[in-house]
């Protein structure tokens, strides 16, 4: 018995996700009396996989081969459930990112285990082994009973707080019997924008809507976000429109969100979008309109004008950033 | 080419969600259903390649008679044909053995889903159909093109895209932008009633894990509001009362 994570990386670096997962994973392997494990796929180095000791994983498996360097969910999965097997792992905790998502149901199937997406509390310390996830797209939550051996959670990015539970831990190379028709999906290229804050990943969410007009105005929402190391969303009709991409879209058919702060800002609060930015941990609403229904799902509102409401933010981020500095 | 697509009928978006008294089953009263918004991309694109390519586009949907309505609404978007499995969908692992019990024998060269259904979000049919029918699978695309055999996909990643090849067939799960939904026309209306509609009895398959409950999010109670003169205010508040800043 013992708790395995898959530790994922990018670039090399792990997530900042793998660390809220190890930290999972620890009190996972507390609460039954045992150890949490870690496999990495990919080229990362000794070193950086010698992070996750910090937050209780004492064995770290690595599988660094070159055939391995590009992700296919396929073969992780395949790797993955032979270090479980290996290891002896009843629980495999991974973050619900997107290749998370990719990669987990495959391995769900090979290790006859039953598998929950998106959790958001920890199992109950009893047979019944229940996790908490968010449900009908953020407007509720089902708790979700894992009554077999074999259980893997992916659990929602940004939902666990990463936790220091330091103890020595080993790095050792992992060489599992991967088949080559695990590798008929060929990655030719990745896209990805260097200096953005990645929106799944992201604490602190500035998001705008029709309010602002057109896509020539979206100047202001970056500079907002760009101050608080915010990664920018919109509404549906906004991404309709084609003003800002569909990668943007947070609501019930977009991205489901949960960062520590969500600033919505022209954005009236159809249910939909509300769906989807439900567990976000503070919300803020800027609106002209004192009647919009965002207001009753948010924390802290100002009533006016958009264009008149965040230049004085941008300035009044500005002057706490001079002053906490 | 010969596609798959695999849909789930849903509550509408707008639908405010309730539960029986012990919260253990959602309430259907009064609700009205719709084709899940991801797969309605899929079968869409699905269209799209088999009009330009030639081909047939199967919907497939678990379901009781009462989903027949959904089905014929995506007979009337343009599907070919339609299957439904006379089962109540329990979870996505049971939705997925009963989806790769029916495809695994009819040669399809591709099978697609939706990213995730709105009501149960579990993101699994796509990766699940993939691994249980031995085929590649591919999640949460934002475009798909097909070309002598294979293709040629976007996947989302955090902050960007992968671009992969692969040949078919293959299964692959839909989001926003991979399609435009289309409305059917009356045209299509007419002729999705007299389609074919093949009722499938379903597999056994062994349950791994069940809700024993549903419970929806606390409201956020009254909202603090700030003068807009005074936005200083908001940023201190966030700082010291809410620590978000």
């Amino acid at each position: 018995m013992s708790v395995l994570i898959y530790a994922e990386n990018s670039k090399g670096k792990l997530k900042k996700s793998s660390f809220e997962a190890a930290s999972y994973a620890y009190s996972v392997a507390n609460m039954l009396n045992t150890d949490a494990y870690a496999i990495s796929i990919g080229e990362v180095s000794n070193e950086e996989l010698e992070k996750l000791a910090k937050y209780g994983i004492k064995k770290i498996l690595t599988v660094n081969t070159a055939q391995m360097h590009s992700f296919v969910n396929q073969a992780y999965a395949s790797v993955i459930a032979e270090a479980a097997k290996s290891l002896s792992s009843d629980v495999v905790v991974l973050s619900a990112t997107f290749s998370g998502k990719a990669l987990a149901p495959r391995l769900a199937v090979k290790l006859q285990a039953a598998y929950v997406d998106g959790a958001i509390s920890l199992p109950t310390n009893d047979a019944s082994f229940t996790v908490r996830k968010g449900a009908f797209s953020g407007k509720a939550f089902a708790d979700v009973s894992m009554s077999v051996a074999n259980k893997v959670i992916a659990i929602n990015p940004n939902s666990f707080p990463i936790a220091e539970n330091a103890q020595p831990a080993v790095v050792e190379a992992f060489a599992p019997s991967v088949k080559d028709t695990d590798f008929r999906t060929i990655v030719k290229e990745i896209i990805q924008a260097v200096d953005k804050v990645s929106l799944p990943e992201a604490e602190i969410v500035v998001s705008a809507g029709r309010g602002l007009k057109g896509p020539e105005n979206w100047g202001m929402i970056e500079e907002l976000a760009d101050l608080l190391g915010a990664a920018t969303a919109c509404s549906k009709p906004v991404s309709d429109a084609h003003w800002r991409p569909h990668s943007e879209h947070v609501g019930q058919t977009g991205i489901a969100v949960s960062p520590n702060l969500y600033i919505a800002i022209g954005i009236s609060g159809a249910i939909q979008h509300l769906a989807g930015v439900s567990s976000s941990k503070v919300i803020v609403v800027i609106n002209k309109d004192p009647e919009a229904p965002f207001f009753k799902a948010a924390d802290y509102g100002i009533v006016g004008d958009a264009f008149e409401v965040v230049p004085k933010l941008i300035a009044a981020v500005k002057e706490f950033k001079a002053t906490h500095a | 080419m010969k596609v798959l697509v695999c849909i789930s009928n849903v509550p509408d978006t707008t639908t405010k969600i309730n539960f029986n008294d012990d919260k253990t089953v959602f309430n259907a009263t009064g609700v009205q259903f719709i084709i899940n918004p991801y797969d309605e991309i899929a079968l869409t694109r699905a269209l799209e390649l088999t009009e330009a390519q030639g081909g047939t586009v199967t919907v497939i949907n678990i379901g009781d008679p009462s989903t027949d309505v959904t089905i014929r609404k995506a007979l009337a978007i343009g599907a070919t044909d339609a299957v439904r499995i006379n089962s109540v969908a329990r979870d996505a692992f049971f939705v997925a053995t009963q989806i790769a019990a029916y495809a695994k024998d009819q040669g399809f060269d591709l099978i697609l889903t939706g990213r995730e259904s709105i009501d149960y979000n579990g993101a699994q049919v796509a990766s699940l159909l993939g691994e249980m029918l031995d085929l590649p699978s591919i999640s949460i695309l934002k475009s798909l093109q097909i070309e002598g055999g294979t293709a040629t996909l976007e996947r989302e990643i955090e902050g960007g895209k992968e671009v992969i090849t692969c040949p078919l067939p293959l299964v692959a799960s839909a989001s926003e932008g991979m399609a435009e939904p289309r409305i059917p026309n009356m045209r299509g209306i007419m002729s999705a009633r007299t389609k074919p509609l093949t009722v499938v009895e379903p597999v056994e398959v062994p349950n791994f894990q069940h809700i024993i409950k549903f419970e929806k999010p606390e409201s956020r109670g009254q909202v603090k509001l700030v003068n807009a003169d005074e936005v200083n205010k908001l940023v201190d508040l966030l700082h010291s009362e809410a620590k978000a800043i």
